[in-house]
């Protein structure tokens, strides 16, 4: 049990125009910053609107920004996110507010669509299994990203996505780079035509901020790397 | 062809350039300080930098790579700090990279020229 018996907590409220309202909320022990919210949500205020589901860090519905950094927060301490005593929680950056600490997450997912982050099968269904050794490099690159839960906090925490509008992100970009390292994909060029130019990987700066805060400890700057080494392959052997 | 299968060529050979004449450039910028640290005997003077380069051929290949890579990798970065910061896109801002590249190249080779002859 934790030596403060209450917490301080700023909780946005309202729309893209809105303001911080203060709740006193009480410590428990392991209490996250989703359990924080909750509390405020069935005790003080009903009207408080968040999203979260799994609440085990699987869904990546429940990101926020936490003391100005982006996180997920039903696996955020409270112990390790407070700040003197105080807990902030915001919406996501970079992501239109819909009520609260609630986004509106289509634009961020219609730009996987853009990234075509679809499977899209070269084989039918008369086809033998393809065998993909796990030792194959392109499957080791493609496993080393493959655990995106789609929380948007790699989005929220990049520059590029806040100053160009069109720009895919991280996110989607590093779902095209897992669908690129599959051998049974039949859509390469397409992809890598979706991801090339201003609006894709050539657009990222490598400042590392999605790597820096994504929960799964992915590296989408790695793949975004990635596919500037593919996208520039093609366009020498001319298949871009 | 759909100009955006264009442009996404168009783009990516502009970033492999700037990405290749980047390369160009680690190079020739390491010699070019090398140079003046190290070869530097006698004082930092025009009589002693024009007794190396006058009548040298492999000092006029030198320089004159350098120039085209600067005159390459410049334009095309502030090319991208100006589609970043600014609303200016298309043709236009094309054909002022490309002045910029020319005019760089003009005045860099102009100089060259000066140091061999």
């Amino acid at each position: 049990m934790s030596a403060q018996a209450t917490l301080q907590v700023s909780v946005w409220r309202g729309g893209s125009e809105g303001r911080f309202v203060e709740y006193v909320v009480p410590r428990r022990p392991s209490q996250t910053v989703l359990d924080v919210v909750t509390w405020v949500q069935r005790h003080l205020d009903r009207t408080l609107s968040y999203r979260f589901a799994c609440r085990v860090g699987m869904c990546g519905s429940c990101a926020m920004t936490v003391n100005g950094r982006p996180r997920w927060t039903c696996r955020t301490h409270v112990d390790k996110a407070t700040r003197g005593g105080r807990l902030t929680v915001a919406p996501l950056r970079n992501f239109p507010v819909i009520k609260d600490l609630v986004c509106d997450m289509t634009e961020f997912f219609e730009k996987w669509t853009r990234a075509k982050g679809v499977f899209s099968p070269a084989a039918s269904r008369s086809d033998d299994f393809a065998l993909v050794p796990p030792s194959a490099n392109d499957r080791a690159a493609a496993d080393a990203a493959i655990e995106c839960i789609g929380c948007g906090v790699c989005y929220a925490a990049c520059d590029v996505v806040r100053w160009n509008a069109d720009y895919l992100g991280p996110a989607a970009l590093n779902r095209a780079w897992t669908l690129v390292n599959d051998v049974r994909d039949g859509a390469q060029a397409e992809r890598l035509g979706a991801v090339a130019g201003d609006a894709g990987c050539h657009a990222c700066h490598s400042q590392q901020g999605c790597r820096e805060y994504c929960p799964k400890q992915l590296n989408p700057t790695a793949s975004i790397a990635g596919l500037k080494r593919r996208v520039a392959r093609a366009a020498i052997k001319g298949a871009l | 062809m759909r100009s955006t299968d264009v442009s996404v060529k168009h783009e990516t050979w502009l970033w492999l350039g700037q990405r290749a004449s980047a390369l160009v450039l680690a190079v020739c910028v390491v010699v070019h300080l090398a140079t003046v640290v190290l070869a530097v005997r006698g004082g930092l003077s025009a009589a002693e930098i024009l007794g190396r380069t006058r009548g040298s051929f492999g000092w006029l290949a030198f320089y004159s790579i350098f120039v085209l890579a600067v005159a390459i990798h410049a334009p095309l970065g502030l090319r991208a700090i100006v589609r970043e910061m600014t609303l200016w896109r298309g043709r236009s801002l094309d054909v002022a990279t490309l002045a910029t590249a020319l005019s760089l190249a003009w005045l860099g080779w102009r100089a060259v020229g000066g140091l061999f002859s």
